[in-house]
């Protein structure tokens, strides 16, 4: 019986994940923002075969309010075989470039709080010495383009991720970083999306408990994904600043 | 994002634009935004209804898929609440392994739980259990104009009536409560009965309907001849020992809609012959699986394409039992003269418990439901003949699967829907609707 950490319990793709790790009869501590809307959620999972069902409510933008969280965490599984960070905004472009705030806010949601919630928990994996902690990055930290302000956000997640994964392998805790492209959900309603290219979080949600279970480093999600960053990457920038992609 | 939806039968073909709502308690403001962007709208779940009762007379639909949480479970009792938005399936998949069935279902799980109240569904044992409606003890209803109401037998009965089989008019619907049908199994004891005529399924169904849960039958509507009125009777039970398992069967799929329909009477006829004939023996019993049994159509996703471009249209009546086997007769002899063959050709004799649904379709009596290609003939030659004959018989067409019922018709055979109309929600109206109230 898996015991899990979600952080941004109540985004579409995390939702899905928990779903069918409900149906396996795991344990879960959720964190979301909502007091509400993470109620819905627990109800569900506890209806679809979960164990145990924590809720705590969080803003992540609460660095001081980490520390608390986690203690209930800890105190609430015992133990964590998978961490999921899943929590994220799509920032607005547009009004970030003409906001500091506003967008020091994004990176502060979309970033910071993930390093500022990695770094007490690897200590945490670390001891435990087994474990995965598996988190939400995105196909667009592989290269700054139009939302370069969610991509840079990414980017740096994506980053940590591959130094924490080096740091913790020598514990067997295996660190997944997870970059899934369109994906259909509340996130993305209203964008103008290639319907051909979007993936139902169904889907998403398979491709990561997969990949989980097989301790993969890093999940392009639908897998043509990675073949398109592959692309994307090698783009010169004479050209690449040139393209309307 | 949107992309765009249609109903199963693809005509008439309003394209339909959907508005997703994510979290039950957005559902009052989101209505008031639609009503006052558009006018009116109506909730979409899976888009299993066949004509144009799920389809906004606005075109823009409350899109409820993603509604599809469970909220409590009480697996003592037999008891679930849920989301409006979960499908049939997604609730088996929970349930059985509980030892839960669906008290009523019709004949795809793919189906939400809101739809299968707002068209007030029946299924195999209509003759014995009565219909979808009757086993939701309560449920919640988002309107534009009041706050949320809880409707029961006890409370806001008015509302009750109006919502089961109301097609979705009365107001969004949020959550159901629905009593489960305990199972020991998730196999089914079955029993195929070759029959040879219509008078054969009548006999046969009098006598062996009422031992078995669940009962149906296929018949052969291109017959002609000494084979007219031939068919496959099939009745079946849960078994009474085994496993409680999910069955996962392997899903084919049309992956797209051809250039034309490739149901035409040729090909009908050979599979009407290959599928009568493949039942070697005159009575054959079997055990299957709950979903072979229930939702052999479902096996194949996206069939509704095999109709091509145009789509197709599902005539569905039900005639009362004293005019049954002739009007019946009268049915499948009118579409075999006029050369019109079905796919599906499905009869299914109807019990007598009344639904407290003020617009609930079936009735004590005899359904047949067949498939037609969409081709202009239907509208001018089959159908007004097809509606004579269940007019004169004291029948009535299913709004569910209707593309062509008149406003006449409707206002005919389904007299209390002056009432729902004055429970409608102001900012929920269907092309339906604004088709048969006129």
């Amino acid at each position: 019986m898996k015991k899990i950490l979600i952080i941004g319990a109540t985004s579409a793709i995390a939702d899905e994940c928990a779903r069918l790790w409900a149906a396996e009869k795991a344990s879960f501590f959720l964190v979301a923002r909502n007091a509400e809307k993470l109620q819905q959620v627990a109800n569900d999972l506890t209806a679809r075969g979960a164990t145990t069902v924590t809720t705590c409510v969080l803003d992540v933008n609460q660095f001081n309010q980490h520390h608390f969280m986690l203690e209930a965490c800890y105190a609430a599984l015992g133990q964590i075989d998978i961490v999921l960070i899943a929590h994220g905004t799509l920032s607005n472009q547009i009004k970030c470039e003409h906001d500091v705030n506003l967008t020091l806010n994004e990176f502060s949601t979309n970033c910071l709080s993930i390093i500022a919630m990695l770094t007490p928990l690897a200590n945490y994996m670390e001891k435990q010495q087994y474990g995965t902690i598996a988190v939400i990055s995105s196909v667009a930290g592989d290269r700054g383009r139009a939302f370069y302000v969610y991509s840079t956000a990414k980017a740096a997640v994506s980053c940590f991720c591959d130094g924490l994964r080096v740091r913790l392998f020598k514990s067997g805790v295996n660190v997944l970083t997870i970059k899934p492209g369109y994906v259909d959900t509340p996130m993305t309603q209203g964008l103008q999306l290639p319907q051909l290219l979007v993936a139902k979080p169904q889907k998403v949600a398979k491709d990561i408990l997969n990949a989980i279970k097989h301790k993969r480093n890093t999940l392009y999600t639908p897998w043509f994904w990675l073949f398109v960053m592959l692309i994307i990457k090698s783009i010169p920038n004479c050209i690449f600043k040139r393209l309307k992609i | 994002m949107a992309e765009k939806l249609t109903s199963w039968g693809r005509y008439p073909a309003f394209v339909q634009t959907p508005h997703a709502c994510n979290w039950r308690n957005d559902l009052p403001s989101l209505l008031n935004t639609l009503q006052k962007t558009y006018g009116t709208t109506l909730a979409f779940g899976n888009g299993r209804s066949y004509g144009d009762s799920c389809l906004a007379q606005s075109n823009q639909v409350l899109d409820t898929r993603a509604l599809n949480r469970f909220i409590a479970v009480d697996w003592e009792k037999g008891i679930i609440t849920a989301e409006a938005g979960l499908t049939l399936g997604e609730l088996l998949e929970i349930a059985i392994p509980h030892g839960w069935f669906l008290p009523v279902t019709p004949g795809t799980k793919y189906v939400t739980l809101g739809g299968a109240l707002a068209n007030d569904v029946h299924g195999k044992n209509h003759h014995l259990r009565g219909t979808f409606g009757q086993f939701v003890q309560k449920f919640s209803l988002i309107r534009s104009d009041q706050p949320p109401i809880t409707c029961s037998q006890q409370e806001n009965k008015e509302f009750y009536a109006a919502t089961i089989g109301g097609l979705g008019l009365t107001g969004i619907i949020e959550w159901i409560e629905l009593k489960l049908l305990p199972i020991k199994s998730s196999q089914m004891n079955v029993t195929h009965i070759r029959f040879n005529t219509l008078s054969e399924f009548f006999a046969l169904s009098s006598e062996l309907d009422r031992h078995h849960e669940y009962s149906v039958a296929w018949i052969d509507c291109l017959a002609k001849g000494a084979a007219a009125g031939r068919g496959i009777y099939t009745v079946g039970n849960h078994a009474n020992d085994g496993i409680l398992k999910i069955s996962k069967q392997n899903k084919l799929s049309i992956p797209f809609t051809p250039p034309v329909s490739i149901i035409n009477n040729l090909s009908l006829r050979i599979f009407n012959s290959i599928y009568y004939h493949s039942q070697a023996k005159q009575q054959q019993n079997k055990i299957l699986g709950y979903e072979r049994f229930f939702y052999p159509l479902d096996r194949i996703l996206y069939w509704n394409r095999i109709y091509g471009p145009y789509g197709f249209q599902q005539y569905q009546c039900v005639i009362p039992e004293d005019a049954a086997p002739s009007a019946i007769k009268e049915l499948l002899a009118s579409i075999a003269n006029m050369g019109m063959g079905s796919f599906l050709a499905v009869l299914k004799r109807c019990g007598s418990i009344t639904s407290p649904g003020l617009l609930s379709f079936p009735m004590a009596g005899t359904s047949l439901a067949l498939d037609f290609p969409q081709k202009k003939t239907l509208a001018t030659q089959l159908f007004p003949r097809l509606d004579t004959i269940v007019r004169q018989a004291g029948g009535r067409l299913y709004p569910a699967k209707d593309a062509h019922m008149s406003s006449k018709d409707f206002q005919h055979f389904y007299p209390a829907w002056q009432q729902v109309e004055k429970l409608r929600d102001p900012a929920l109206s269907s092309h339906f609707w604004e088709r048969v109230t006129l």
